[in-house]
């Protein structure tokens, strides 16, 4: 604990040069006269791997921090870490509200985003935090989803359209069609369902995954996308879709509260059809 | 922000009255010529790696070093996949004995064996009774798993009970009936 900077003096550094007396004679007596509440310490266990040192074996570190002078959500944890701890540590991050998808990984044995996930407080209890499941780690908890995208562009996920619309400014859509997007567009690729299912685990190389097959059924149920024909046909292997086998991890780690697990059973549904 | 403000008003009172002081600056910053013939060299003072001479290289070394990340050992035991390996191993259990006893019917007379229903059920009739409820609900339990959470994939295929909600309450709900049924047939 003796490396933890105190909150005090984090807040005094990002004080700008020129205060007003007044300000400083406030903050002082407020760091005088309230009592500090006695620190919840919590200890984080975190996958650790160098590639400047790649015949070292990955290892899990501890970290210990005060859930007082931490914010909420697990990034909040992670970032002060890194700032105040260990600046070695390695982590993607960006938005911290849930919608870039940079910061999945897995805590606690369940992937989720590190931003939409709270720290909980039971104190005695350590968190365990590991980059995304049997994703190659480029160092600490940082996956290499090179993989990944690559599929995500193997299905064409763009409108594909040969006839021009009927007033030549937009592609209509009936309410109703447009409702079968819904739950579908909002994906933002973040890889936790994927990196959550078993069959993904041992099949990555040619099965597509549950984001990714999310993704294509977004495009197959697009009333606006004249190549549905084109796009089963691609998927129309034993690889791409049934090495799905119902395992339904996807839908249960979604930090979007999407259904991926729903969307290939309908695409399985549209295959059967075909 | 003040001490951005001075900071900046500083260097550009430098920069007007030493001009030659600023040329680290523009050293630094590459023309568009040179980055498009290739011949930007860009200069860190602290380096991320040591003698890195070709890049693509080391990278191409990091990629065949890097570690798996750890999945099956640190994912948390949940019904969905714990019950999906379930359904796997005990369709292994019904039908690799199923296999083994069929061919072994099958070559039964070759070596002169009595696999016959009548020697079979004799032979278990002379068990007691510990073994025999044993050995069925050995069987029975895999049997009635099997069957009810065939059922439940049978309805997923349909695009019907498949958000979280469902999913949990029918799996642990066939875990239940299972083990009750198996119980029920293993006491028959």
């Amino acid at each position: 604990m003796a490396s933890l900077r105190t909150t005090s003096r984090l807040l005094a550094s990002s004080r700008p040069l020129f205060r007003p007396a007044t300000f400083a004679r406030t903050y002082a007596t407020v760091e005088s006269g309230v009592q500090e509440p006695a620190p919840k310490i919590k200890k984080f266990q975190v996958y650790r791997w160098n590639p400047d040192t790649p015949s070292e074996k990955p290892n899990m570190q501890t970290y210990e921090l005060d859930l007082n002078k931490t914010g909420p959500m697990m990034l909040d944890a992670l970032i002060r870490i890194k700032n105040e701890i260990d600046p070695t540590l390695t982590f993607r991050r960006s938005c911290r509200e849930g919608i870039c998808g940079s910061c999945a990984m897995n805590i606690d044995g369940v992937n989720t985003l590190a931003c939409l996930c709270r720290i909980p407080t039971d104190t005695a209890k350590e968190s365990r935090i590991y980059p995304l499941p049997h994703t190659y780690v480029v160092k600490d908890l940082v996956p290499d989803l090179t993989q990944f995208y690559k599929q995500y562009k193997s299905i064409k996920p763009y409108l594909q359209r040969d006839t021009p619309s009927e007033d030549g400014l937009e592609y209509r859509q009936s309410p109703e069609e447009r409702k079968k997007l819904d739950g579908l567009y909002e994906c933002i690729l973040c890889a936790c369902c994927s990196t959550s299912c078993p069959s993904y685990w041992w099949n990555s190389e040619e099965y597509l995954g549950p984001a990714i097959l999310l993704q294509s059924y977004r495009w197959l149920a697009d009333s606006r996308d004249e190549k549905t024909a084109e796009r089963k046909h691609a998927l129309d292997n034993s690889m791409s879709v049934y090495r799905c086998h119902t395992i339904l991890n996807c839908t249960r780690t979604c930090p979007k509260g999407l259904n991926p697990a729903r969307a290939i059973a309908e695409i399985k549904k549209l295959m059967a059809a075909h | 922000m003040i001490s951005q403000k001075v900071a900046q008003q500083s260097l550009r009172r430098l920069a007007v009255q030493q001009p030659y002081a600023m040329r680290w600056s523009l050293m630094n910053a590459a023309s568009p010529a040179a980055v498009a013939m290739g011949r930007n060299i860009q200069t860190r003072f602290a380096a991320t790696s040591a003698k890195t001479t070709d890049p693509t290289k080391l990278l191409a070394e990091q990629r065949l070093r890097r570690p798996v990340a750890p999945h099956l050992t640190i994912y948390r035991p949940q019904i969905t996949w714990y019950g999906s390996a379930a359904h796997r191993v005990t369709g292994l259990l019904l039908s690799g004995p199923l296999y083994l006893f069929a061919t072994a019917y099958l070559a039964a007379p070759l070596f002169g064996w009595h696999l016959e229903s009548a020697s079979l059920a004799a032979a278990f009739a002379g068990l007691s009774v510990a073994t025999k409820i044993g050995i069925k609900s050995f069987f029975a339990f895999p049997f009635t798993y099997h069957c009810l959470n065939g059922l439940r994939h049978l309805t997923w295929d349909l695009g019907r009970g498949i958000t979280n909600k469902q999913v949990i309450q029918s799996g642990w709900t066939v875990v239940g009936v299972s083990a009750i049924t198996a119980l029920v047939l293993a006491f028959l």
